[in-house]
Formats: C-alpha cells, sequence, structure tokens
C-alpha cells in the first residue's frame, strides 16, 4: 500500500502542473496513468504539433511542454505509475483506498482526476466476432513476437504501427498488410519499405480493403476482407493485427458515484471538488459553467484542487497563501538554496 | 441560418439551424444530437466526431487535409463518403447539408 496525501489519476499537463502546486503547499502525491510514458493527449496525440497558447510561451511542441512539466516537478520526487489504470476506489474512515488493474494500492487522503477525456484504449475492429478471438489469435498491441514465427499474419492499418510490424514480422512470417485506402499515415520510409517487400512477394498488400469477417473455431484461420467496391477476399490467416490507435473510455470512474454528465464531471469552480468529498476533477475531464478545453485552463483548475486538497491532507493546519519568490518553505521545497 | 441535417442510428432526423463559421460538429454538440463525442474537441486528432456524407453532398465540401484522411484510418468503419464534422465549417453553401451519425464512434 503506498500511503501518501493526494492520488493524480491522469499524468497530463493538468495532473503534472497539479502535482507541482501540491508540492509548492508541501503535500506528497504520486501519479497513476494509464498510458506507458508522462503526457497525456499532448503526447498520445500531437506530440510533434505546436502549441501556441501557453501563456509566456510562444510556441512549443506536445513533447517539450511535457518535458518542460517533467522538468518543473522534478525536486518533488513525484513517484509515477504508468500502464495503470484506476479500478476500484474505497472510502475507509477519512481516507481512500485506490486500486489499480496491476493490483496496486493507495491509501490516500484525497483523490485528484485528471484524466482527460478517460484513459486511453486501443481501437478496436467493428466486427463483432472479433471479441471471441481477441487475445488469442487476435491482438491490438504485440507483446511476444515469437509466437508469429512461420504463421501466416493479417495486420490491419495504415499508421506507423501497422507498417513497423509489417516489416519486421515478414522476416519471420507470412504477412498480409490490408489497408482502407492507398494512401499511408505512416512514415514514407516505411511505406516505400512495404511496397518494396510487396513487389518481392514478401508481403501481401491489399489496399482499399477492409475486414468484413472472421472464423474460426477456438482461434482463427483466416479472415474475409472486403474491397471498396464491393468485391471479397478470403485470406488464411493464424493471427490478426489490428492497430487503428487510441480511443479515450472513462471506464470505471463511471461506478464511482460522481455527477457525470456527457463524460464530464461535474465541479464547483471554488476547488474543483467534485459532489463526493474529497474527490476533486480537473482539466478537460470537468465540466461548469463556461469551461475552456485549453491547457491553461487545466492549470489553474489544478492549482486551486491543490489548495482544496490540504484540508484533507493535513487537516489541523491552516495553509497561508505564499508566493514562490518570497516564500522560504516553497524555495526549500523546489531545493533552491539561499544564502 | 443554414440548415444541417442530422440523421441518427435510431433512424431519427434532427434539422437543425447551424451559424455560419460553427463546424458541424459544433452544431451537433451544442444541440445535443446524439453519436458525436468530439473527444479532442476539433483538433483533428481523434475521429469522433466521424460522419457519412449524403452522396449527393460529396463534391460540394471542402477537401479534406491529409490529417483528415490519416485520422479516418482509426475510424469505426469509415467509407467512401467519411468525413470528420469538425473539418466542415458551415457556410451558405452548405445549406440544406445532410449527414448520418455512425453507429459508434470508436
Amino acid at each position: 500500500m503506498n500511503k501518501t496525501d493526494v492520488l493524480i489519476i491522469g499524468a497530463g499537463p493538468t495532473g503534472l502542473f497539479c502535482a507541482h502546486q501540491l508540492g509548492i503547499i508541501g503535500l506528497t502525491c504520486e501519479i497513476v496513468d494509464n498510458l506507458d510514458k508522462a503526457g497525456g493527449q499532448c503526447i498520445e496525440l500531437y506530440p510533434d504539433k505546436p502549441i501556441y497558447d501557453i501563456p509566456a510561451i510562444p510556441e512549443c511542441t506536445g513533447e517539450e511542454l511535457t518535458n518542460n512539466l517533467l522538468k518543473q516537478i522534478k525536486p518533488f520526487n513525484i513517484n509515477f505509475h504508468l500502464n495503470q489504470r484506476v479500478e476500484e476506489i474505497k472510502k475507509v474512515n477519512d481516507r481512500w483506498h485506490v486500486k489499480t488493474n496491476g493490483n496496486k494500492e493507495f491509501d490516500v487522503a484525497s483523490i485528484v482526476i485528471a484524466g482527460g477525456v478517460g484513459s486511453f484504449e486501443p481501437r478496436k475492429f467493428p466486427v463483432k466476432e472479433c471479441e471471441k478471438f481477441e487475445g488469442n489469435s487476435l491482438f491490438y498491441a504485440v507483446k511476444d513476437k515469437t509466437i508469429f514465427k512461420d504463421k501466416t499474419i493479417s495486420i490491419f492499418g495504415g499508421g506507423d504501427s501497422a507498417l513497423d510490424w509489417a516489416i519486421e514480422l515478414s522476416n519471420t512470417s507470412k504477412v498480409n498488410l490490408i489497408h482502407r485506402r492507398d494512401g499511408f499515415s505512416g512514415m514514407e520510409a516505411s511505406v516505400q519499405k512495404v511496397k518494396e517487400l510487396n513487389d518481392q512477394g514478401k508481403i501481401n498488400l491489399y489496399t482499399k480493403y477492409q475486414l468484413d469477417s472472421v472464423s474460426g473455431e477456438n482461434k482463427i484461420n483466416s479472415v474475409k476482407i472486403k474491397h471498396d467496391e464491393g468485391e471479397v477476399k478470403d485470406i488464411k490467416s493464424d493471427y490478426v493485427l489490428g492497430f487503428f490507435g487510441l480511443i479515450m473510455q472513462l471506464g470505471p470512474i463511471l461506478d464511482w458515484g460522481l455527477n457525470i454528465d456527457k463524460k464530464k464531471v461535474e465541479v464547483n469552480t471554488e476547488n474543483f471538488e467534485t459532489n463526493i468529498n474529497g474527490i476533486f476533477a480537473i482539466g478537460d475531464i470537468c465540466s461548469y459553467p463556461g469551461k475552456l478545453k485549453l491547457i491553461l485552463s487545466g492549470f489553474h483548475e489544478g492549482a486551486l484542487a491543490a489548495r482544496g486538497c490540504f484540508k484533507y491532507a493535513k487537516p489541523d493546519e491552516k495553509l497561508r497563501f505564499e508566493f514562490t519568490t518570497t516564500s522560504k518553505a516553497a524555495q526549500e521545497r523546489l531545493g533552491i538554496k539561499n544564502d | 441560418m443554414p440548415k444541417i441535417t442530422y440523421r441518427t442510428q435510431d433512424n431519427k432526423t434532427h434539422i437543425i439551424d447551424v451559424q455560419n463559421g460553427l463546424t458541424v460538429m459544433e452544431g451537433a454538440i451544442q444541440n445535443d444530437i446524439p453519436g458525436i463525442d468530439a473527444d479532442c474537441g476539433g483538433g483533428m486528432s481523434c475521429a469522433t466526431c466521424h460522419v457519412y456524407v449524403d452522396e449527393e453532398w460529396l463534391d460540394k465540401l471542402p477537401v479534406k487535409e491529409d490529417g483528415e484522411e490519416d485520422m479516418l484510418d482509426m475510424a469505426f468503419e469509415p467509407k467512401k463518403n467519411s468525413r470528420l464534422s469538425c473539418q466542415l465549417i458551415v457556410s451558405d453553401t452548405l445549406d440544406g447539408l445532410v449527414v448520418n451519425i455512425p453507429s459508434k464512434q470508436g
């Protein structure tokens, strides 16, 4: 059991800055995120796209913003728990016990949900029967590539994941790459490589085709793919891989008794607390009259929520408002040495 | 004001006056039309405002930017008449546009 003052759910810019604000006022926190890295939408959806509306930063990319925020919270030595999705929360006396899908447990005074639009999950095939084979012969990520050796793999998608795996697996497996159009969104060099391998007969490339159905007993043995014009091909496949990026799902948060409207958690604008005492929500996931889905709004919300957490973490102390320019305590927490 | 028709999965037709300058996605969100999620808020980064445009309108719409077609690769059951509604900016020339909302966004 990890015992700390606050658990932040979501390592996007809002969650990271909230951690900074908690650190400044002397509270400890840990951060959980379902992705394998910090940064949230900034890093997953638009790492290279420039952002122009962060105050005092005329231009920066999602990746730069994330790296700067990580640098800013470095003095606080915050523990990150990545690849973890929070599953259950339980009130135990005055504290919250929180459990993740990886069985990590936390004992905290309050929870800050900075979950964006939800946790990132792989997008799945629209074809219903796919569910039956998921995890045995149909996957949305590759965990153990050795299982594909000498087998026939049908890979769907046109981005870097689909192209990279098609190239890599073509060394040891028979690979079909199926994509809905002639153009690809992956790197040009990879597209060229795939076309070369197709010409050499090492990859079978099917463009303007999409998955129509899968069949097999316990495991997949063939898939039907359908052309834009209606023609259907039956191709033998031992495994199917789908790479359609990630989608955000609210998941277990829906079951915690929070007031949720249109996938957003309702909060007050004084300290961004939800209808449940001790649970706060900030950033894209929260809603209140006038809410703007901007990163700068998330920073403001995080600063106020951090102060809202104080009374739960230190019920017998009074929080005094201070500036980092002059507060000795804040500077000490930041590791700044004054003579 | 241009009228945009949203056809939802339950076979309901919603005819909405949408102001010039708003996107077809915003027209749906502001009027509580079910089935458009718009998770990223109009940034062409999520493919959850995916719609099927009525065939007769396909050629009359502004052409797709590269990024839109890339995002549509990720959409649920993309077709030839798929568009991201956040990229369709309403103007008088779009008066009467009909879009069909898919059964799921992801």
